[in-house]
């Protein structure tokens, strides 16, 4: 009963094309619980007799694990299972599609608990379980780890020097013309090419060239990981899990613990925040093993601390950026250079930023080179838009210093080399139904564009793009007696696309949006549904919605036919009612859903529609982004006076979480830029792991953001989506600092561009 | 024929070949006549690759139809956060 | 050490719970007294998820030590709200979809409130620096901000 793939089309209700809830703006269905603190997250859920567990951590940036005794921690009274590498089984390297991307579950078995090396600084070595938090502390103390500490290599261009520690004794670089006969640090080299380079750059009028370095970020969810985890006698486990992805976690448990998928149920937890870095795992494994260990459940919460240390940010990352123009703006060639880390185990995310990096040009010639490099941090995970705000802080720099050197406006310059449809991208495909060009000229038709700047202010702006996918998703419309509805999705709820299920089901069935609950399932009570990101839900699992309802629908209609006792092709589906089109019975009044719904136990039984697909065509995003910045010339500290984000978001099911989105996206963008970093000491110690350190925008650091809705509909999706949530991050780290070259009259190209850097270079120039 | 586009990636196992027509009309055919042809491609593209159809991303999908003049380009499978 | 005892009022209701030498109060509301509308986000008062208001004064309760609560007056999240009906900055919270996630949500209710108890007409600026000690990692605050001031236009009404 799996569709693949409808295509449905937009505005299909008969003869009414205008649409009542999509686009509207009403209050969230699980908005009262989230304002009166009863939503439930990953902390906030117990089971009786649980467990308290706790995690081991290296101390050492990079260690052979010589042994580890357990043997006073497990005597201690209140201990109930101590666990190491020792009791997971040894995974072959086997790809496996249970995250968003392909990740090797091998890596990240031994990321969820280290076997015979330590590879970062907190890197999971133990876990324990104790009937107290105090117990299970003394108990970490108790474990005797011997380690044998190795050099560490930290920065992307260490990693890949010549005479580097070695983190992976078996990696060769792949994607090389030669297999190289030495292991390295460097897991990959990708590339993408086009034209000739040579030509290109000798055809070239002006030439701009520049180096830029980013550091690695978080992504700074404010809600630690979090699980409470069973394994029953017989084997059969339930999991609860703060995650973007209840199915991800049952997929990873299962495989990670060698157990087969159906032994696990996983209910998510109200989210708080994740941005990709929730799309893995690192707590449940453990704590179903303790589980399995002790005979009871085991809770386990990480710490702040634990979550900047032994959890994925994102890649810093080397770029090299070369471009060539023409004196009329025209781009004739681009050679870009991303070296990324991974942190300990293959797969930054340098393939996608490659992919992204020349995303929103048409140039004839091109070269973009990637290195996946591992180095002694946390392996990387996803973060928002993964690998695309890195490169295109590079490209959206360069880009900027060529129009100043050609005396272009900068948007001007992004116009004359803009793709638009029937394009071929730098990735590869050809563009259909893009907006891209709409979004430059919605920043130019603004006032915050016209409005002058005062004296040690700056504007700057910048471009960005992001793919976002499909994917597989399930969703049932279930009609309840009294002619409500629920629909049923499995995906977590990250930031309001419950109310957007809810939106679709009650536009298609022509009901109030009051009328319909939206629920989201645990692994057992829904079909399978990938997880919650790559902007993925409104699009995909919307698509699986509206199909739903439409099942639904035909099922009504099918029921009024036997009501009225009419042919089935006489009977019609407008606004929340049948109505009859037999001549014969011209007399019948028409059947609501709720009259239709009272009868549906005689008609036939229950009346619910489900679908599972496999939504292909999702639709690119593209930004256009323009900042004002003021520099205090004493402290060095940046104002963010300004910012307006115009986007391409195909068709807003609602605005409000749309524009929630663009803001979001764009205040992380601007803690990318501005002040946020990991800070490694000489040990290879994160050393500013809290958030007081770790700064992040707080609320006296932003303006009002101003999102501007482009719609250019996506014909994929039943009401022309696009998915919005990722776009956002990518242009704020460029057009922050493209503001701040414009205030300052320098060039500064390595993030993050905190006070002491911005002191730095008004001192250079003897301000 | 459908036309196939290699990126550089995929060259190695095309022997250099850039571009070439296939027979093929879902994704599934196209993928087992790419493992006949190029031994080693068809099974690459399968499990490592998302496809464009004519613009369109495709990903993990066996019965997305080919027209008869469509052109297709392969991607490495696109995640994201 | 032996647990000590605490008896404190929180939301207006007497309660008494028995507290670990080094227990938080945040600890105390989430496990003794089963009130987890209060988060922990970083248990060293940097994000403000745990905001109650004790006295009559806004803090993290995870920089106080539950027996400091002893003869004091608690307000959590739970005791916002009367009954079922909700406080004109949830409301606004929620016309104005100034949540995404949500987790942060209930320090910025109790935060807010504690703002417009002592200032009923606050600038946007006077708002923005009163919740500096919040964090928000969804919103990038714009609505956030836009709530509060919509809510203190109401309750400066409703007093008129």
């Amino acid at each position: 009963m799996s569709d693949v793939l409808d295509r449905a089309d937009i505005g299909h209700n008969e003869g009414d094309d205008h649409l009542k809830i999509v686009g509207t703006r009403p209050v969230r269905p699980d908005g009262a619980d989230k304002v009166t603190g009863r939503a439930a997250y990953g902390a906030d859920f117990n089971m009786p007799g649980q467990l308290v567990g706790k995690v081991l951590r290296s101390p050492h940036a990079h260690a052979r694990i010589v042994s580890i005794d357990a043997r006073k921690a497990r005597a201690l009274p209140g201990v109930k299972a101590v666990i190491t590498g020792d009791d997971f089984p040894n995974l072959a390297d086997e790809f496996h599609e249970g995250g968003e991307a392909a990740s090797n579950l091998r890596d990240m078995a031994m990321n969820v608990i280290a076997r015979d090396k330590a590879l970062y600084h907190g890197h999971a070595v133990a876990a324990v379980a104790a009937i107290s938090s105090a117990i299970a502390d003394e108990a970490l103390a108790l474990i005797n780890v011997t380690y044998e500490v190795l050099p560490h290599v930290i920065e992307v261009e260490d990693a890949m020097a010549e005479g580097a520690p070695l983190l992976h004794r078996h990696m060769f670089t792949e994607g090389l013309e030669a297999r190289p006969d030495k292991p390295s640090n460097v897991a990959k080299r990708n590339r993408i090419a086009r034209g000739d380079l040579d030509a290109g750059f000798a055809a070239a009028d002006v030439i701009v060239e520049g180096r830029y370095t980013t550091k690695a970020t978080h992504q700074g969810y404010i809600e630690p990981h979090a699980t409470v985890a069973s394994w029953a006698a017989d084997g059969q486990c339930n999991v609860w899990s703060s995650s973007q992805g209840q199915f991800m976690v049952r997929t990873y448990c299962a495989k990670v613990l060698g157990k087969e998928i159906s032994d696990i149920r996983v209910t998510p937890a109200e989210i708080g925040g994740g941005f990709g870095g929730k799309t893995v795992v690192y707590l449940e494994p453990l704590a179903l093993a303790l589980s399995r260990e002790s005979g009871h459940p085991v809770k386990m919460v990480m710490s702040r601390e634990e979550v900047f240390r032994a959890t994925g940010p994102t890649s810093g990352a080397v770029m090299h950026v070369k471009l060539g123009a023409k004196t009329d703006g025209t781009l004739t060639a681009a050679d870009v250079e991303l070296k990324y880390q991974a942190g300990a185990f293959p797969g930054s995310p340098v393939g996608a930023g490659s992919m992204t990096a020349l995303a929103c040009y048409d140039i004839p010639a091109f070269r973009i080179t990637g290195y996946d490099v591992v180095t002694n941090t946390p392996k990387v995970a996803a973060y928002r838009a993964p690998g695309a705000p890195i490169s295109a802080f590079a490209v959206e720099s360069a880009m900027d210093d060529l129009a100043l050197k050609l005396g272009i406006d900068p948007i001007a310059l992004r116009e004359k080399n803009a793709v638009r449809n029937g394009t071929k991208a730098s990735y590869g495909p050809t563009y259909q139904n893009i907006g891209y060009l709409e979004t430059l000229q919605a920043i130019k038709d603004t006032e915050h564009y016209r409005t002058p700047l005062g004296p040690n202010q700056g504007r700057g702006m910048a471009v960005g793009f992001w793919f976002n996918v499909g994917g597989e998703s399930t969703a049932a419309v279930n009609i309840n007696e009294d002619g409500t509805a629920v629909v049923v999705t499995g995906n977590p709820d990250i930031g309001g696309s419950r109310a957007s299920m809810a939106m679709m089901a009650a536009e298609t069935l022509g009901i109030a949006v009051e009328k319909v609950r939206p629920m989201v399932a645990d692994t057992a009570s829904i079909g399978f549904s990938m997880l919650t990101g790559g902007s993925r839900t409104t699009f995909a699992t919307g698509m699986a919605v509206v199909q739903s309802a439409e099942k639904v629908i035909a099922e009504l209609k099918r029921r009024a036919a036997l009501i009225w006792d009419v042919a089935a092709d006489h009977v019609i589906w407008k606004d929340g009612a049948a109505y009859c089109l037999d001549p014969a019975k011209a007399d019948e009044k028409p059947l609501t859903l709720e009259a239709i719904a009272g009868q549906s136990a005689r008609t036939g039984g229950p009346i619910t529609g489900q679908t599972s697909l496999n939504a292909q065509g999702a639709g690119p995003g593209f930004a256009a982004h323009l900042c004002d910045v003021e520099i205090d010339p004493e402290t060095g500290h940046v104002t963010v006076l300004r910012y307006t984000a115009s986007q391409d978001v195909g068709r807003a099911i609602h605005p409000a979480y749309v524009e929630g989105q663009i803001q979001g996206g764009v205040a992380q963008g601007v803690g990318w830029a501005l002040n946020e970093e990991y800070i490694f000491d000489r040990d290879g110690h994160m050393e500013n792991a809290g958030f007081l350190d770790y700064r992040v925008p707080v609320a006296s650091d932003l303006p009002m953001i101003d999102a501007i809705l482009v719609e250019v509909p996506n014909p994929r999706h039943p009401f022309g989506a696009k998915g919005v949530g990722e776009v956002p991050i990518v242009p704020p780290l460029a057009a922050v600092a493209n503001a701040i070259r414009q205030a300052t009259g320098v060039r500064m190209a390595d993030l993050p561009l905190s006070p002491p850097k911005i002191r730095a270079v008004l001192d250079a120039k003897g301000a | 024929m459908v036309r196939v586009v290699a990126s550089a990636d995929l060259r190695r196992f095309t022997g250099g070949l850039e571009a070439f027509d296939v027979e093929a009309d879902t994704v599934r055919r196209l993928v087992k006549a790419l493992e006949a042809r190029f031994p080693g491609l068809g099974d690459y593209v399968d499990r490592r690759m998302a496809i464009a159809i004519d613009g369109e991303i495709h990903q993990d999908a066996w019965t997305s139809p080919l027209k008869p003049d469509s052109e297709v380009y392969f991607i490495p499978k696109i995640g994201g956060g | 050490m032996s647990k000590q005892h605490v008896s404190t009022t929180v939301n207006g209701d007497p309660v008494e719970f028995l507290a670990d030498p080094g227990m938080t109060l945040l600890d105390a509301l989430r496990d003794e007294l089963d009130l987890t509308g209060s988060k922990e986000g970083c248990g060293s008062g940097d994000c403000g998820a745990c905001s109650v208001i004790l006295d009559g004064r806004l803090v993290c309760s995870c920089l106080v030590l539950a027996p400091e609560a002893e003869g004091r007056r608690v307000e959590t999240i739970e005791g916002l709200a009367h009954g079922s009906r909700l406080h004109p900055l949830q409301q606004k919270f929620l016309e104005h979809a100034a949540l995404q996630c949500g987790f942060c949500t209930p320090g910025l209710l109790m935060a807010s409130k504690a703002l417009l108890d002592v200032n009923p007409d606050p600038t946007e600026t006077e708002v923005r620096y009163w919740l500096a000690g919040n964090l928000c990692r969804c919103t990038g605050y714009d609505k956030i901000v836009r709530a509060v001031m919509d809510a203190a236009a109401e309750l400066r009404q409703e007093r008129v």
